[in-house]
């Protein structure tokens, strides 16, 4: 494929490893974090932390909008699926992320009209051709997917579908790795930036991480290549005791962002005072609703939802993993209490989260096969 | 205890449970459970084999195999459920024969008979059923299968989306064949029959959920034509055969990984993917490895018979692209590895959601 293939070539992919190696003090260990889940799920298809050189460990970050989603809002979604004449659409990775008792795809099963769309716009689509049906999208990820739903409620709007309404879920990327870097007992040296976001809110709301909190981050692309281009600058910096923003994503991030998509987020949602993180707790300012001016699309005043919040077992220690202070097998309830089958935590809860990935391929995880 | 100490323990921990048999234990049927992957797997090892017991059932290969007068006789059941009922390249009765016959060849059996059970909607227009009769005759005729038997049911409007065909078949293990689900050893080559993920492909396609058009047909074909030539070319060296259905060649690897505890390698630049299939599933964020095929059979073979397998399967229609794509390994038993194009290396695990239900 034309503009996909010239960023997997595996020549060049070894040649980088190469560098990486060179770059690599060999008596530092480094601890980089991708921000983002499409970078976690890019590492994980190509095999990418396994052209890295043992002293370059890759932490999962807190960017897998799903992983982040807590009980009580899937509770909240399922009450609402359940309504007489609802139909309840949302992307299809949502549908088995666990609420505290059931996921969407049980609810599913109890005989809820729950869809899967590729699209906020394909669920406006259906509302259109189901007049007498309420049509509910669940609305969740970050800058990235927020302007989709942004400009479809706008459309809702001015087309006047009055039977079309949205859980907001949309959260920012920025107040929890504010709250990461907070912690002290950090054991992060730097961080692949999360590009698409970029491609929306610019590279300037990351100067912070260089600036107070003094580890360098490099805007990232998705491909095999991009993020083993990133990590090289990572090490780059770190061995010349830079510490800036970086944009290895040139060809898509522009400095200043999509002022266009800001505007349009600025329009149809506000701030929420604070928001619940699976695994990471409340965090302030870091989650959107939707505006006053479009409250009328806004399915959490439409419709009763039970609204509590189920807090994450004590035992949990997610946001122990993903600071990188301790491994997956060190928290208390891994493998136990917390298994796939039945996650606790946002590192069980996606199959590429890293308590998941640990506890499916275990020891091989680490040796591998001998290929 | 030391660092390490603990981490062999949680190990273990984890090691312990997985290696206990499955239970089902699920409050209610999902879709998942349909699927050809983790949840299917609960299903029938947790519930159904434990049920009916039986060392044939426990094997658990695409057809059973009963003993009768002297001779050995392969038997199997399938069901179709697809939606929609005609798509680019087959329709539900042309599936309705292949899957079945295919499932016998896996077993190392000449397809003999089938029997065809229908149950129709209230409503369903007889055009449509009169054609996908047609299209059960004409694809038994190819396949050389006789239909001896069958019986039809009608349900009512709403309860079974048009149609839903299910066909049983037998016949005569092939003398030639020794294959079984257990059979694979470390140094057999994976060999896929042609270009994976074209039946699931389109499909996908052919609902129109997606706003993409692409030239792409189902590769639903009878495979005994394959397998004749593979046992004569190869004989007893032909170790295991699937048929790589729901779950795609990643499940059928899994799969047999845990049935005869090997591990295996696949090389994923030497896997055929055509260019069509490969875009579409890239902008679906779908592995071609997971996608379903109707009319593709992954053969492991002993290593000194692949080239003679591979020009075998080669002459026959449809598998002209057979390509060797990895191999099996002893260590560690029960997990499949891909050597990426990129050249990393990862685990491909079974899967645990569906992409994409009722396809077949």
């Amino acid at each position: 494929m034309k503009y996909v293939d010239e960023y997997r070539d595996a020549q060049l992919g070894q040649a980088l490893a190469t560098q990486i190696a060179a770059a690599a003090q060999p008596d530092r260990h480094y601890k980089v974090m991708e921000v983002c889940g499409g970078h976690t799920h890019s590492i994980y298809k190509y095999g990418i932390d396994d052209l890295l050189p043992g002293n370059v460990e890759l932490v999962h970050g807190p960017g897998c909008p799903v992983c982040v989603i807590p009980m009580g809002r899937v509770d909240d979604g399922i009450a609402i699926a359940h309504q007489p004449g609802v139909i309840f659409t949302c992307f299809g990775d949502m549908l088995r992320v666990p609420g505290s008792e059931h996921t969407l795809l049980d609810a599913k099963a109890q005989g809820a009209d729950v869809r899967m769309v590729y699209s906020p716009l394909d669920a406006l689509r259906i509302a259109r051709e189901n007049p007498d049906r309420e049509v509910v999208f669940f609305a969740i990820g970050f800058e990235t997917t927020a302007p989709s739903t942004a400009l479809t409620l706008k459309r809702a709007k001015a087309e006047g579908i009055a039977n079309f309404t949205c859980v907001c879920n949309h959260v920012t990327i920025v107040p929890p790795l504010r709250a990461l870097l907070e912690s002290p007992d950090l054991r992060l040296d730097g961080f692949i930036g999360p590009g698409h976001v970029c491609t929306v809110v610019g590279a300037r709301p990351f100067q912070f991480i260089p600036a107070d909190y003094g580890r360098p981050i490099v805007i990232s692309g998705f491909e095999p290549l991009d993020i083993l281009q990133s990590i090289l600058m990572i090490l780059q910096q770190l061995g010349a005791e830079r510490c800036e923003v970086e944009n290895q994503y040139k060809r898509v991030v522009p400095e200043e962002g999509n002022l266009r998509a800001l505007e349009v987020m600025s329009e149809v949602f506000a701030l929420r005072p604070h928001f619940e993180w699976r695994g990471l707790g409340f965090i302030s300012q870091s989650a959107l609703r939707l505006s006053d001016a479009y409250a009328e699309f806004d399915a959490e005043q439409r419709f009763p939802t039970p609204n509590v919040r189920v807090a994450d077992p004590k035992a949990c220690q997610c946001g122990e993993v993903l600071k990188g202070v301790i491994k997956p097998w060190e928290c208390k309830v891994f493998g136990t209490a917390c298994t796939p089958e039945h996650a606790i935590g946002t590192c069980m809860v996606s199959p590429e989260g890293a308590c998941a990935a640990y506890y499916n391929f275990g020891r091989y995880a680490r040796e591998r096969a001998a290929v | 205890m030391t660092v390490t100490d603990r981490e062999e323990r949680v190990l273990q921990i984890i090691e312990t449970a997985r290696a206990k048999k499955a239970r089902f234990r699920d409050k209610q049927i999902t879709l998942a459970h349909g699927a050809g992957g983790k949840a299917t797997q609960t299903l029938i090892e947790g519930l159904l084999v434990p049920a009916f017991g039986g060392e044939t059932l426990a094997a658990m290969g695409d057809a059973g195999t009963v003993e009768i007068a002297g001779a050995s006789v392969a038997m199997t059941s399938d069901s179709f459920v697809v939606s929609p009922l005609r798509f680019p390249g087959g329709s539900i009765g042309e599936l309705a024969v292949n899957g079945t016959a295919n499932d016998l060849a896996m077993a190392g059996a000449r397809p003999r008979a089938l029997t065809v059970s229908m149950i129709l909607e209230e409503g369903l227009d007889a055009s449509v059923l009169r054609d996908e009769v047609q299209a059960i005759a004409d694809t038994a005729r190819t396949a050389g299968v006789e239909i001896v038997g069958g019986d039809t049911k009608v349900v009512q409007r709403g309860l079974a989306d048009g149609m839903y065909l299910c066909t049983t078949g037998i016949g005569a293990i092939d003398p030639r064949a020794q294959l079984s689900t257990g059979g694979i050893r470390p140094g057999d080559q994976i060999i896929v029959s042609g270009p994976i993920g074209e039946h699931g492909t389109a499909i996908m396609l052919a609902r129109n959920q997606f706003d993409l058009d692409a030239e792409v047909e189902s590769d639903t074909r009878c495979l005994w034509p394959a397998v004749d030539l593979l046992l004569d070319a190869v004989g007893a060296q032909l170790h295991c055969l699937r048929d790589a259905t729901r779950g795609g060649v990643a499940s059928v690897l899994n799969e047999l990984a845990r049935a005869s505890g090997v591990s295996m390698v696949v090389r994923e630049a030497d896997v055929p993917v055509s260019p069509v299939v490969g875009a579409a599933a890239e902008l679906l964020g779908i592995d071609p490895m997971y996608i379903a095929n109707e009319g593709r059979l992954v053969a492991f073979v002993a290593p000194e018979a692949t080239e003679a397998a591979l020009a075998a399967l080669r002459t026959v229609p449809g598998s002209e692209h057979a390509a060797a794509i990895g191999e099996a390994r002893a260590e560690p038993p029960g997990m499949v590895m891909v050597q990426t194009a990129f050249g990393g290396r990862r685990v491909m695990d079974q899967l645990v959601g569906d992409p994409l239900p009722r396809i077949c």
